[in-house]
């Protein structure tokens, strides 16, 4: 088996990465990233994203930002990293420890038709390092995404971790069945729960 | 052009007295004042005027009110997440835009966008009113409502000369 047949899809890299987030609000970028989120676990702490292309991180830093206790994971795509890369100096310059940024990497813009993206030649974590992200990684095979996450985990953020991912060949993911009011309203809900858990031995 | 008779320092407090808790943008010299006075309050500097209320939206999702400070030339920027961040996920922001090419007295690169805007805001059903300097108090408060009212998008604009 070659290294590149070991990559995982869009699909399978989500589903790994869920379970290790599980804690984390988590603001998906738009198109399949999104969608793949919500049809494999979706929870009130999901935000999807469908439109404002680029700012999945920005949002998800301005959570941290106001909300320092709260964990915060972005799952990104590389084509959403490229439009906005001054995200990656803010975040680095912000810096909240509680801030993980998962970027899955396929080089195509998959939603419309997999036409390529420039991050085959660019590396995108070393932008993020130069940035000021504390720790950061690039993972090429399914089985090596846990492990990292955890590492990275295990240290003060901002963390990036990008995930070479194979543009996908079956059929697309749901579209995310919420309103976008409706998102806001279980996102803020959970973030607020996240910010200031029940206390003990409350129902 | 009328002389500034309105501090940054009198603003902010307007701002924060009607719980405005989270700032940030991209300068403009003619809230330069203002921005001095918000620093203490966190204010961030962003990159961009759309990484901005990227920003903003994710501080309104955590409980937050948020003030989004731009020059006009950032409205452009600024109009593809106003219209599918913000508005449609209804998200409070208000917007204090600077209107530079003000009846057509400034640089030429403010021109197109000075004689644009009222139109472009009124186009994105985005509710405005220009801050007047004897009465900021009732602008802001103004504000405060329509965002209590309809939660997305408003805007405080800043004609020059109204802030010393």
């Amino acid at each position: 088996m070659t290294a590149v047949a070991e990559r995982p899809t869009t699909r399978d890299a989500v589903a790994a990465v869920l379970p290790e987030i599980a804690d984390h609000v988590l603001v998906c970028a738009n198109g399949f990233i999104s969608r793949w989120a919500c049809a494999l676990g979706d929870r009130d702490a999901n935000f999807y994203m469908i439109g404002s292309m680029g700012l999945a991180s920005s949002i998800g830093l301005g959570i941290a930002t106001a909300r320092p206790e709260v964990p915060v994971a972005v799952l990104d795509g590389d084509g959403n990293v490229l439009m906005n890369l001054g995200s990656l100096a803010m975040t680095g310059v912000l810096a909240p420890a509680r801030f993980r940024h998962v970027v899955l990497d396929n080089a195509v813009y998959a939603s419309t038709g997999n036409q390529p993206t420039i991050s085959s030649q660019v590396k995108l974590e070393e932008i993020a390092r130069a940035a000021g992200y504390r720790s950061v990684a690039r993972v090429r095979a399914a089985g090596e995404i846990a492990a990292a996450l955890r590492a990275q985990l295990a240290q003060p953020g901002p963390s990036l971790l990008l995930i070479e991912t194979l543009p996908e060949s079956g059929p697309p993911p749901p579209r995310i069945p919420y309103t976008p009011p409706e998102m806001t309203a279980r996102v803020g809900a959970a973030i607020a729960r996240i910010a200031a858990p029940a206390p003990a031995g409350a129902r | 052009m009328q002389a500034g008779s309105l501090s940054g320092a009198e603003l902010a407090r307007e701002l924060l007295a009607q719980g405005f808790d989270f700032f940030t943008g991209v300068p403009c010299s003619l809230v330069a004042s203002l921005i001095t006075a918000l620093e203490p309050h966190g204010y961030v500097a962003e990159t961009r005027e759309d990484a901005a209320l990227g920003l903003a939206a994710g501080a309104a999702l955590a409980g937050r009110r948020p003030l989004v400070l731009m020059q006009n030339s950032g409205l452009g920027v600024s109009l593809n997440a106003i219209g599918s961040l913000q508005d449609i996920y209804a998200l409070p922001c208000l917007l204090v835009v600077t209107w530079r090419g003000y009846e057509g007295k400034d640089a030429p690169e403010h021109l197109v966008m000075g004689d644009a805007m009222p139109k472009i805001l009124d186009a994105m059903g985005i509710p405005w009113r220009p801050i007047d300097a004897q009465n900021a108090a009732a602008d802001v408060a103004w504000a405060r409502a329509r965002l209590d009212g309809k939660p997305g998008p408003v805007a405080l604009v800043v004609k020059p000369g109204v802030l010393a």
